[in-house]
């Protein structure tokens, strides 16, 4: 009888073993990274084709294996689901997607953050104000729309004034050539395109909220905490690349042509679109940007913000469910369910040289 | 006696139906235990005490933001497309179908461009509705009619020209017209064929629907799957996959009913 049972729930663990299990945390070898196309990061896809995370890996004695994603959502969702150790996002996106889901998160670098990347772009009128009563399309719940709440805000508009139309990315370069199509938020390569499209207007852009759209490369925080090595490569890959990337000489310049072939434009598009990016190449400047009182009043708006649309503490009656963890120790939200963590731990190893 | 002759009896055949479902739900429960325990706050197959919570607020509780019933709004929205788009689609198929079947001169002229037509893959097409059509409901409806249409027609012609050539010609020795055979011969005996028709594309037309939602919408079932998505939010994903078989089960058993009140003559044929 016994046996039966326990065939029976033999064949049901099979059945279950859809559930994946969490990412687990223990000392390993292997790695997965997984990122997603976007200015900021290409570094990383440059990185893995050209010997730099093969050597970082091998100086730590790990593996690092680092997987391209077409669909930046779907890498979140991977990663949240605990089949990467680490991924690319913005600071918001870490906060709303791994962090609420349970996932404790840590951002290992703070890459760069948007200084014109992202912009709310109107037809026909050169004042934002004139957005009130329009249709805006934008991805929904993306860090564009973060954008636009923030842009509504500083003219003392709010998202009742307006109709959100959930639109996605790719199809927005052509829907603004549609005449139905009048406001709309979007990010890289795609406003550089539509801002050269006859009657578009920036009327606000991420360089009127600096510091606030923060591009990282985050892990989970317990396979940190039993890999230091990980996070220590990561962060030797990252400078190692930013720095070629930055440099003025033909290899610099190879190195922009090659992550402009591959994010779909040329050296000179990706130097435009580096323009409107706040590269943090040198880890001292990353350090301090990190560490600065700023992070958190930015960080207050995020949660904010997630918290009115539903999006962070569900069911709860503020956006204090989910703690975030500042470099030093601050808690701000709920000290006991600490999910998304900012550490200058691996930066500083970077800017002291002891990588 | 040999297994070829075993037949359940009622009973025996409702459990054996109903053993795949219940198996499901059982991994389902035991494979959310397992990942809640490790996690409380886990999204990925919520408990069934968070599902129903979530189909509570979805349907009977009004959004903060708008005062709407998010269920209600997105079904009726992603209705009232599908039904546009069907009922063009039935109509022209069926101007079509029965044109092309009967008149050899239409079918030389309308065959190929509808064989042609049926063979372009439609979401395809997709970005060129969006830039031609706009944004708007338009696309999203014409989305439906390319898709669909095309095999509804191909469909009901070759359901047109396979009756009996003899019907056709013993109405002619009745002094019949061209047109009162169309309409009194050929058209009611292909009616049954079209309900048919109409729901086996039932399938391909929600798809076509949910890639149209997906891509720009402000309601629909497949604008809240895909939006939500960007969060992981499986205990709303679920119960609208749920929602939208239950829908298509329930319009087939209608459009099956109305088949057999309106013809119950088919059903002999079969």
């Amino acid at each position: 009888m016994s046996t039966r049972r326990s065939v029976l729930v033999a064949t049901l663990a099979a059945l279950s073993a859809f559930a994946l299990s969490p990412a687990q945390a223990q000392t390993k070898t292997d790695f997965k990274v997984a990122w997603s196309i976007y200015v900021g990061w290409m570094p990383w896809g440059y990185a893995a084709d050209h010997g730099i995370v093969q050597k970082w890996a091998d100086k730590y004695g790990i593996t690092i294996e680092v997987t391209q994603f077409n669909d930046y959502v779907e890498s979140i969702n991977q990663y949240t689901v605990g089949a990467y150790d680490a991924v690319t996002l913005t600071n918001m996106d870490g906060l709303s997607i791994p962090a609420e889901g349970g996932v404790d998160t840590t951002a290992v670098i703070v890459g760069d953050f948007s200084a014109g990347n992202d912009a709310v772009i109107l037809k026909d009128s050169d004042n934002l104000a004139d957005i009130a009563g329009r249709n805006v399309n934008l991805v929904e719940f993306s860090v564009s729309h973060y954008l636009l709440a923030r842009a509504l805000e500083s003219v003392g508009l709010s998202e009742r004034d307006l109709k959100v139309v959930n639109t996605a990315d790719p199809d927005m370069v052509g829907a603004f050539q549609t005449p139905d199509v009048t406001a709309m938020v979007t990010w890289n390569p795609m406003v550089s395109e539509i801002l050269a499209l006859p009657g578009a207007n920036n009327v606000f852009d991420s360089s009127d909220i600096p510091g606030e759209i923060i591009d990282l490369m985050v892990a989970n925080t317990a396979v940190l905490a039993d890999n230091p090595d990980f996070g220590k490569a990561l962060a030797g890959i990252w400078y190692e690349t930013a720095a070629l990337l930055t440099a003025d000489t033909a290899e610099g310049a190879a190195a922009r042509a090659a992550m402009g072939a591959a994010s779909g434009t040329d050296q000179a598009g990706y130097e435009a679109q580096l323009t409107a990016t706040r590269l943090f190449d040198q880890p001292a400047d990353a350090v301090a940007f990190v560490t600065s009182p700023a992070l958190e009043t930015t960080m207050d708006h995020v949660r904010t913000f997630l918290f009115e649309k539903g999006l962070l503490g569900a069911g709860g009656s503020s956006p204090d469910a989910v703690g975030i963890e500042f470099p030093g120790g601050t808690v701000m939200g709920d000290a006991g369910n600490v999910a998304f963590r900012f550490t200058d731990t691996y930066m500083k190893l970077a800017a002291d040289g002891a990588l | 006696m040999r297994l070829v002759n075993v037949r359940p009896d009622r009973t025996v055949r409702l459990m054996l139906g109903l053993l795949p479902f219940v198996l499901l739900v059982m991994a389902y429960v035991i494979g959310s235990a397992a990942r809640l325990a490790e996690n409380p706050n886990d999204k990925l197959l919520p408990a069934l005490s968070t599902l129903a919570q979530t189909i509570n607020t979805l349907a009977f509780v009004p959004d903060a933001r708008t005062g709407n019933y998010i269920l209600w709004t997105d079904t009726l929205a992603s209705l009232t497309r599908l039904a546009w788009g069907l009922g063009i689609s039935t109509a022209s198929a069926l101007v079509i179908g029965l044109v092309t079947g009967i008149l050899p001169v239409a079918r030389a002229a309308l065959a190929p461009v509808v064989t042609f037509v049926s063979m372009v893959p439609p979401l395809a097409l997709l970005p060129i509705l969006f830039i031609v059509l706009g944004l708007g409901e338009v696309s999203k409806i014409a989305l439906i009619v390319i898709g669909v249409t095309p095999i509804m027609a191909r469909d009901l012609a070759l359901a047109a020209a396979a009756l009996p050539r003899e019907q056709i010609v013993k109405a002619e020795t009745l002094s019949a017209s061209s047109w009162l055979i169309a309409c009194r011969v050929v058209l009611p005996q292909i009616l049954p064929r079209l309900i048919d028709s109409l729901r086996l594309q039932l399938g391909p037309a929600f798809l076509f629907l949910i890639a149209a939602e997906a891509i720009s919408a402000d309601a629909g079932l497949g604008y809240r799957i895909f939006l939500v998505r960007r969060y992981l939010a499986m205990d709303v994903i679920f119960p609208y996959v749920a929602w939208i078989t239950l829908l298509s089960v329930l319009i087939d058993i209608g459009l099956s009913t109305l088949r057999r009140r309106l013809f119950p003559w088919s059903e002999m044929a079969r």
